[in-house]
């Protein structure tokens, strides 16, 4: 089973035998590459039903359900890492997910799509059109993703928010690391990883 | 009219029910116990080599052993959860050996209120003792020993039934794979009570109820149990539902306010309400219903559903239905989560279905999916 870029990348962020809670799961693929790889237990939360189903084929324990109604009744410190891979720009209230998320777990893993790349900038700059992008798909009247941020929008927003930024991966579209999105992330990365935990940590 | 012949590929095709026998005493909760009793079975496919196919089905309150398939050619109806149990259904027989049978107290064949009380010569009637979920179960675990299965790939149920596969792997931890839980409840509210102490209200009050003793004077509470048949029916249903069943639309033609009956929700309540009548044991339904009053799994365990859970060993499937107002998605959430909360493997799908509670016995292609795709995953050799 080979895992998609992106999952591989947060994979690596999660050590082994962790308890593991996956916000917005979607196959399951994930969880189930780190039960067979890592000896995690982890569990699914997904709001799309055929999803769903693929997450129950492949035997990951998934839970139906809406993020934006809350996530008060999971338990604090229930696991060792919350993860949650493309879904934070689909909430409705980013920044009280992120607090349940390091509340529920001291770390978190979470992946978003850079609205702050160039090409994003030169679109609404030059054209003056929201941007169509291979990592932003969704027509601006059509999209999951009601709160697009840059990365430097979401660094502020943990700033301000006193969460700790541990670690943090930047990639483009293929999931590659190069000299110029280390230098300049918020210009020429697509796609970033951040390892989060809780203030002070 | 048959929904499927017998013929149809995907039907178990004629069944026979069994008996077993088993000599007593059988030690209940209430203290009370039983000198003997005779539980009723059907099967369905085949018990494979190692004995790790077998699935047990749990009935609701009116339910029974027949489940599936027909009786003979002419049977105008198959079992009560055919729409499930077949030969590449959801239960799928060319995988699992399923197993159903009539409860303990029940008026089908099993030893219950209608049954010949040794020590009298008479029929039990009211003096048949109290039996809880986990008596059932208990009994349900002897008809395991007797067919020589030692653990049960899954125990499967909806409602009343979800709540026998619960207690099935708090009882039995070592004896279940995996607990299948449909439109069920950790217990029943408030409401859930009062709703069921009416539909009982209605049969005591009924004069030919004669304090539970009505078959030695061979008359039949049917009017009362019409009644406690037409409330349930009621709480079974969503208001969606009915109204997109019947609406407001009136039996013939003009509304005649001289007519008894107006609206077509009237004649089919009376319809369900009669038929029932006719088929079921008032004392067993009296008996039914204080079964799922008193089921409470949590109370053994400091009322901690978390702690609940953490005993047992199967992993979970819950299943609600998003207009099941009588055992609400909440509920099934709340045990998702406790069993999550205690380790569980556990799964949780809340089905977008208009029919309310009924919607665990119809056929909603989302949720026999779900249920087909889950238990293909427990991987019995067939």
């Amino acid at each position: 089973m080979t895992l998609r870029p992106d999952l591989k990348l947060i994979a690596a962020m999660v050590p082994e035998g962790a308890r593991v809670l996956d916000l917005g799961c979607g196959d399951g693929a994930l969880l189930a590459w780190l039960a067979t790889h890592r000896g995690v237990r982890g569990y699914g939360i997904e709001i799309d039903e055929s999803q769903i189903t693929r997450c129950i084929a492949r035997g990951v324990s998934v839970l139906e359900r809406d993020i934006d109604e809350g996530l008060s009744d999971f338990p604090t410190d229930g696991f060792d890492v919350v993860v949650m891979a493309e879904t934070l720009q689909a909430v409705r209230k980013p920044g009280t997910v992120l607090e349940h998320m390091l509340r529920i777990a001291p770390r978190s893993i979470v992946t978003f799509p850079n609205f702050g790349h160039w090409r994003c900038r030169l679109e609404l700059a030059s054209a003056g059109r929201m941007p169509i992008a291979r990592h932003l798909p969704h027509a601006w009247h059509d999209t999951p993703n009601i709160h697009l941020c840059t990365f430097a929008d979401f660094e502020a927003l943990c700033a301000e928010r006193s969460l700790t930024i541990y670690d943090r991966k930047v990639v483009n579209a293929h999931y590659e690391s190069t000299w110029a999105m280390n230098h300049w992330p918020n210009l020429f990365g697509t796609i970033a990883v951040y390892g989060l935990s809780r203030p002070g940590a | 009219m048959a929904e499927a012949a017998p013929s149809d590929q995907h039907s178990v095709g004629l069944v026979t029910a069994e008996s077993a026998d088993f000599s007593g005493p059988f030690p209940l909760a209430s203290g009370e116990s039983l000198p003997a009793y005779t539980l009723v079975y059907e099967c369905y496919g085949a018990l494979n080599a190692d004995r790790s196919n077998a699935l047990l089905i749990c009935h609701a309150l009116s339910g029974h052993h027949h489940a599936a398939g027909y009786y003979d050619l002419e049977d105008p109806k198959p079992g009560w959860w055919d729409t499930a149990i077949g030969p590449g259904k959801a239960i799928d027989t060319n995988r699992f050996f399923v197993v159903a049978l009539n409860n303990l107290g029940g008026c089908h064949g099993s030893t219950g209120p209608t049954s010949t009380n040794p020590a009298t010569g008479r029929p039990y009637g009211p003096d048949f003792p109290t039996v809880t979920v986990p008596d059932w179960v208990n009994a349900q675990a002897a008809l395991a020993d007797r067919l020589g299965i030692e653990r049960w790939a899954a125990v499967v149920g909806g409602s009343l039934g979800g709540m026998q596969a619960l207690q099935w792997a708090l009882s039995y931890p070592d004896r279940v794979g995996a607990t299948v839980a449909i439109a069920s409840t950790p217990r029943l509210s408030a409401q859930n009570i009062a709703f069921n102490e009416i539909a009982r209200q209605a049969i005591t009050a009924d004069p030919d109820f004669r304090e539970g003793r009505y078959l030695e004077a061979g008359v039949v509470p049917t009017a009362g149990l019409r009644l406690a048949r037409m409330l349930g029916h009621v709480t079974y249903q969503s208001d969606d539902g009915l109204r997109e069943k019947f609406g407001r639309a009136v039996r013939t033609g003009d509304l005649d306010i001289l007519q008894d009956v107006q609206f077509q929700v009237e004649s089919y309540l009376q319809y369900q309400g009669k038929s029932f009548s006719r088929r079921f044991d008032a004392n067993t339904y009296l008996l039914m219903t204080r079964a799922l009053d008193y089921f409470d799994p949590a109370r053994a365990h400091g009322d901690d559903l978390v702690a609940t859970f953490a005993a047992m060993k199967a992993k979970l499937l819950f299943i609600s239905f998003t207009t099941d107002w009588r055992f609400p998605s909440a509920r099934s959430r709340e045990m998702a989560l406790a069993a999550l909360r205690a380790g569980r493997e556990v799964s949780y799908v809340d089905v977008d279905a208009a029919q309310g509670h009924d919607a665990f016995l119809l056929p909603v292609p989302r949720y026999l999916e779900v249920l087909g795709t889950y238990l293909r995953g427990l991987e019995p050799r067939p």
